[in-house]
């Protein structure tokens, strides 16, 4: 008997530090949630840019989201170059074709892959991009070839609206 | 106190202890002992110390996303109302979060007048509470001009305009304050430094409070000290903490009505009326937990003595307990102070209401009574009634009205039955 | 219990005292039963629909909404546009961007991320063009006028011919709803103004209603998830209550048997 109500005690204290917790950490939750991108920062998913004033051989750099994007118009020797690299000597392979739809416009974002700073051009020991923080080297088609950065440089979901304009996001 | 000299079980909680007495600190906090006949007006300390945290975590949050600037204020709101997840939820919860702090403090103090805690050995306590209240009247008030609404505009033109009563300085002091001729970024700017600053004021402050509480212990309703700690308390924990979260969830449920289906019914319309410094809105009114000190201003017809006269109906307070001479402490025991007490709340509660009144006519004659008599229960009534009350027989112990066992403690028996 | 009582008649009497400013003018508003008020209160989409027609046909020459943005009119609680619908009307908006790589400002069709076009570029354009009153933004609008929707609600159907003996100069219009009857916009709804799409009767009552019920909206974005949310809460609230309270019970009766 006595056994049967230390139980029913037991479960009453159990049942109301469990009813407690749950709604506990559903407090916490928006109290997280909070700093998570808000509503107005997700519907600034898009940017448009006009690249008809862009020549070959020139890097123009845009923002998206907050983050520089890398444009390039390349020349014929800097596609070559990209397309000849064999996926062994590469560090995340990825074939240039992928990257660049259109092999004469390369759209990246204009971030290194190790710790986000932001490379510079025409630079480094593959005459592509070089970041100065830690010394990343990227190829003409913004791979990783030599360094710390573990990933080559990302490409934006884009599309070409027009033949002057591409849309980012 | 029984503090008994506590020593953690454990080899490494030991170590830990001598160089840091953490645990027993957590362990004095659980066993700390508590008189067993506290009602439920006692767990507004309780609900007062959760008032304070939700206060802190929803303005941190909210300042993350607030631009304090005289510009964007008002947009950055409406920008965390809309947009920022749970923005609302965090806001109005912050916003009817003052509302219930302050609720939950004048009952608070309210407990205190009723039950004589201020009285000896307490009166630090007392003190201490006193200084907290008017940090959270100074929170109150800059947390409400952050919003930059029209109320929050003139709300500070208005109140910063109190110092300029003070002669010779007074005008330089309001410029001082203001960082410019008038309210203006500057003014918001540094508001909101302040309003930042204030509640880990508090926070301090109540580690104070507290501390000085568990040097003498609770007061209790029958007022009496405690003879026997084995008979007249409980500890700590799980009895008092299961009894404060009973009442904190009640308290809770109020709070929450108030932030799903009346966010907006404690403040003020004008306020969603971005602040325009050519035109005042038609009634000024300061949120409703100011209202009696409002009143109390409006009451004098001079400006200065109008200040003096909102101050000292707050600073009187603090020496309460040197005002009252009555050695008794509960009103239970204090059949006369007990209808001067209730005559207290009414003429409180009617200040408040001719507080929000426009000053004019018969509500400003009300507010000139109630106002003398607000002072003359502190500085008369009080003192006089030390000496001339005839109190009722007390009990021995606080155990022995639960027991029932002497017939002239009909009176605190009485009171006993109503906890429940 | 009986404190449990008496905490509730302070909350009551401090509410009903706080309530005052708007019982000080009290005029009796025109009423009608609005779908969003209540526990589980929620708007009427078509309503809302319509309410954002009745908006940018005949509000919107005047008054801002600087707050909403088009994308809003998409939203889960809101008027719930599809979202091809709320591309398009942001598309039939001209907004003003740049500036470009030249330097120069430029205008494009909206999109969903643009912030309502603004009738006027500042405030002193639009007093200028409005005889020196300020036509006031109406993104909040409902939270800021005492006696929230009912009095815009009365407001829009309050025009009448002034009593004798109130004179009106040019520009002024007598509102019997209005603090002080005189207000400077003229009656802005007649019979047939708008042609709503679902074939509603556009009577002045029924764009009134629609139009204050967009505005609530507009105002509490976000009164839907409130309400639900609230229920949950309290609901919630209660039971753990229940619990706590029975706990407590049992841990007390530990004591309580001893003495």
């Amino acid at each position: 008997m006595s056994e049967k109500k230390t139980k029913r005690r037991d479960f009453l204290f159990t049942a109301t530090t469990a009813v407690g917790a749950v709604g506990a950490a559903a407090v916490v939750w928006p109290m997280i949630d909070q700093m998570n991108p808000d509503a107005s920062v997700k519907a600034l998913a898009s940017t448009e840019v006009d690249v008809s004033s862009v020549n070959p051989g020139n890097t123009i750099t845009v923002l998206w989201r907050g983050k520089p994007v890398f444009i390039r118009r390349r020349t014929k020797e800097e596609i070559d170059e990209a397309r000849k690299v064999k996926m062994e000597d590469l560090i995340h392979p990825e074939k240039d074709e992928d990257r660049a739809k259109n092999p004469e416009w390369l759209v990246m974002l204009g971030v290194c892959t190790h710790l986000g700073c932001v490379p510079l051009n025409d630079k480094g020991d593959y005459n592509g991009w070089f970041c100065p923080c830690h010394g990343s080297h990227y190829d003409t088609s913004g791979r990783i070839r030599k360094g710390p950065a573990p990933l080559n440089m990302e490409v934006p979901k884009y599309e070409f609206v027009n033949a002057n304009t591409i849309k980012i996001g | 106190m029984s503090d008994h000299d506590y020593r953690p079980k454990s080899k490494v909680g030991q170590w830990f202890n001598d160089r840091l007495p953490l645990l027993t600190l957590a362990n004095h906090l659980t066993d700390y002992p508590t008189p067993k006949n506290l009602n439920y007006w006692w767990t507004f300390g309780g609900i007062l110390t959760f008032c304070l945290i939700t206060q802190i975590i929803t303005g941190l949050t909210l300042a993350m996303h607030y631009i304090a600037h005289a510009d964007m204020a008002f947009e950055s709101v409406e920008h965390i109302m809309r947009d920022v997840n749970y923005g609302w939820l965090i806001r109005y919860i912050h916003a009817n979060g003052a509302s219930m702090f302050f609720l939950a403090v004048y009952i608070h103090i309210f407990r205190s007048l009723f039950y004589g805690s201020y009285k000896a050995p307490r009166e630090i306590i007392w003190i201490i509470g006193i200084i907290i209240y008017l940090l959270m009247m100074a929170a109150a008030f800059m947390g409400y001009v952050l919003p930059w609404g029209q109320m929050s505009f003139w709300g500070a033109t208005v109140i910063t305009n109190l110092f300029s009563a003070i002669p010779l300085v007074g005008e330089g002091i309001v410029t001082w304050l203001w960082g410019g001729y008038s309210v203006d970024n500057p003014t918001l700017t540094r508001f909101f430094t302040l309003h930042y600053l204030i509640p880990f004021l508090i926070l301090g402050l109540v580690v104070l409070h507290i501390w000085a509480l568990h040097v003498p212990g609770n007061n209790n309703p029958v007022g009496i000290d405690i003879k026997k700690p084995s008979k007249d308390t409980v500890p700590f924990h799980p009895y008092i903490v299961i009894k404060d979260g009973f009442a904190l969830l009640m308290f809770m449920i109020v709070f929450a009505f108030f932030v799903f289906y009346a966010p907006n019914i404690l403040g003020h319309a004008d306020n969603y009326i971005e602040a325009n410094p050519m035109v005042t809105p038609a009634h000024i009114v300061p949120e409703w937990y100011l209202l009696p000190f409002y009143a109390i201003l409006r009451s004098v017809p001079d400006k200065l003595l109008g200040v003096v006269a909102m101050l000292s109906a707050i600073l009187i307070l603090a020496v309460l307990p040197w005002l009252d001479t009555s050695k008794i402490r509960s009103a239970v025991f204090r059949p006369l102070y007990r209808q001067f007490y209730w005559i207290l709340v009414a003429d409180v509660l009617i200040l408040g209401y001719v507080g929000a009144m426009p000053a004019e006519g018969l509500y400003l004659l009300i507010a000139r009574v109630a106002t003398a008599y607000y002072f003359l229960h502190f500085l008369v009534i009080l003192p006089v009634l030390g000496f001339k009350e005839k109190t009722l027989p007390m009990p021995l112990s606080i155990t022995e009205p639960v027991l029932g066992g002497s017939p002239n403690l009909a009176a605190a028996r009485n009171k006993e039955s109503k906890i429940e | 219990m009986k404190n449990l009582f008496k905490l509730f008649s302070i909350i009551i009497i401090i509410t009903s005292s706080n309530s005052y400013t708007f019982a000080a003018e009290k005029v009796e508003y025109l009423k009608t039963d609005w779908s969003f008020k209540g526990v589980f209160g929620k708007f009427d989409r078509a309503s809302l629909q319509r309410g954002y027609q009745v908006y940018t046909e005949v509000c919107a020459s005047c008054h801002s909404m600087k707050y909403l943005s088009y994308r809003n009119l998409a939203e889960q609680g809101g008027p719930e546009f599809s979202e091809a619908q709320a591309k398009a009307i942001a598309a039939s908006f001209e907004v003003t961007d740049g500036p470009n790589s030249d330097g120069e400002m430029f205008t494009r069709p909206g999109k969903l991320s643009d912030k309502f076009v603004m009738p006027y570029d500042n405030v002193k354009a639009a007093q200028a063009a409005n005889g020196g009153a300020y036509p006031p933004d109406m993104s909040v609008l409902v939270k800021a006028r005492g006696g929230g929707v009912d009095y815009i609600y009365s407001l829009l159907q309050g025009y009448e011919e002034a009593p004798s003996g109130i004179s009106l100069d040019d520009g002024v219009y007598y509102n019997k709803y209005m603090y002080g009857n005189k207000i400077r916009m003229a009656a802005p709804l007649s019979e047939g103004l708008v042609e709503y799409g679902d074939g509603t009767n556009a009577t002045v009552e029924q764009m009134s209603k629609d139009v204050t019920t967009f505005l609530m909206w507009s105002a509490e974005p976000h009164l839907e998830a409130r309400h639900q949310m609230g229920f949950k809460a309290i609901v919630y609230l209660i039971i753990l209550t229940i619990l706590v309270y029975f706990s407590m019970k049992k841990i007390w009766s530990r004591i309580e048997s001893e003495v």
